[in-house]
């Protein structure tokens, strides 16, 4: 196939998965690196640097839309920022002294993993905890709109919070991925903000959590122009339209063609990992 | 909605249910978000001005990333994109793109180093610098 062809495919093939991936709900970073692998034969380590920026790119596109509702919470983010970054850095630098094939195991197990998730019915929002004294003198309570006027939220459990944010931003910087997933759970579930509040500022932190380990990856020859070109293209305008196609509620019929989706990529990452079929450079 | 105590606001900036405080941190919101949006279509432009070029030359080449090579040396630094790029290097002006959207959420901590500093809110100022260390020791690639 010529560059041309190749281009163009590869941009509509990210146009589906930034689509599918906002319409869904499950973010479409995760389905690019075994579209490229599996689907367009690329090496694993330019697919996970195609993905990586791609992942900046959604993030950041979606942020406009999200900081208008007011439901972000700017001190919480920065604060789990440093977790995040960290651990992304920390990952990136794993993943150069991992074997590709070790690579491609991990990322087929948090497939598999992300299909679980999402198939789980959504947990009910807990009520919100009472004052903690860490939160607190981190500013971190604060409160969001509702048609019926503010309402306030309290933060707690804010180490484990931050260790699971570690957490998130290594497996975002070893797979190239967005790891939105598992920062929600950890924002929702563990520090018991309010599912809007963690949703909007888990999409802010995404963007923070790739920078910190694009630029190593980068540095380390794995970022191709020749691919980064046409997967930003693609991932972002599919998203915009996915953001476009949905209002309110998601739909689940496709939500469940996804979760087969992501089931059968898992299945394939693992068993390329496990034959070899990514050991080729 | 108001705090009971007023203690240790001198110190750590005003409450956080204090409704100027949502106000302005809210504004400070919508202008990171802005930001970010021109900076994410800024890259859009400029890697798609350059993948443009770099079709016109090499787009009847075969493609092929099937083996890992590693990018050349003035595809990997942020001053040799730059310098390869305003040189007309058609995939360096691609690479131009994606360290624009590489730089975006950098410039978002800056922003928001200057939006705490402004507020005199001490450990966020502290917090964030950490954040802005971080991600400036992974863009030199700890060189």
């Amino acid at each position: 196939m010529n560059l041309d062809a190749f281009t163009l495919l590869l941009a509509l093939g990210a146009l589906a998965a930034g689509f599918l991936g906002s319409l869904t709900g499950l973010g479409g970073g995760v389905v690019i690196v075994p579209l490229l692998t599996l689907g367009f034969g690329v090496d694993i380590r330019y697919a996970i640097g195609a993905s990586l920026v791609s992942v900046i790119a959604t993030s950041s596109a979606a942020a406009a839309a999200y900081v208008r509702d007011g439901y972000s919470n700017l001190r919480i983010g920065m604060f789990l920022e440093v977790a995040t970054t960290l651990g992304a850095v920390a990952g990136a630098l794993v993943a150069s002294r991992m074997p590709v094939s070790a690579v491609a195991i991990v990322f087929g197990a948090v497939l598999l993993w992300s299909a679980y998730l999402s198939l789980r019915r959504p947990a009910e929002s807990l009520p919100s905890p009472a004052p903690d004294p860490l939160a607190t003198r981190l500013g971190m309570d604060s409160s969001y709109p509702t048609p019926a006027g503010p309402v306030a939220y309290h933060v707690t459990h804010v180490p484990l919070g931050w260790l699971i944010m570690a957490a998130a931003g290594a497996l975002s910087g070893l797979l190239g991925i967005g790891s939105g997933a598992l920062k929600v759970l950890a924002m929702d579930q563990v520090m018991r903000l309010p599912f809007k509040v963690s949703t909007t500022t888990s999409n802010f932190m995404i963007g923070v959590t790739a920078a910190a380990s694009a630029g190593l990856y980068l540095h380390r020859g794995y970022i191709d122009p020749a691919l980064a070109a046409p997967v930003i293209l693609g991932v972002v305008i599919g998203a915009t339209l996915g953001t476009r196609a949905l209002v309110g509620a998601r739909p689940v019929a496709l939500r469940r063609v996804f979760v087969v989706v992501l089931v059968a990529l898992g299945c394939q990452m693992i068993y390329h990992g496990l034959t070899g079929g990514f050991a080729r450079g | 909605m108001a705090e009971p105590s007023r203690e240790g606001s001198s110190a750590e900036g005003p409450r956080a249910t204090d409704p100027s405080r949502l106000r302005r941190d809210q504004a400070i919101e919508r202008i990171i978000g802005a930001m970010l949006q021109i900076g994410v279509l800024l890259s859009i432009v400029v890697a798609v001005a350059g993948a443009i070029l770099y079709l016109g030359r090499d787009g009847r080449h075969v493609a092929d990333f099937r083996v890992f090579r590693g990018e050349p040396f003035d595809l990997r630094s942020a001053p040799a994109i730059v310098a390869a790029a305003l040189g007309g290097h058609r995939e360096a002006i691609i690479q131009l793109g994606v360290l624009v959207l590489i730089a975006t959420p950098i410039a978002r901590v800056v922003l928001s180093l200057v939006a705490f500093a402004m507020q005199r809110d001490g450990i966020y100022v502290a917090v964030t610098f950490i954040v802005l260390a971080v991600l400036l020791a992974g863009l030199s690639g700890f060189s």
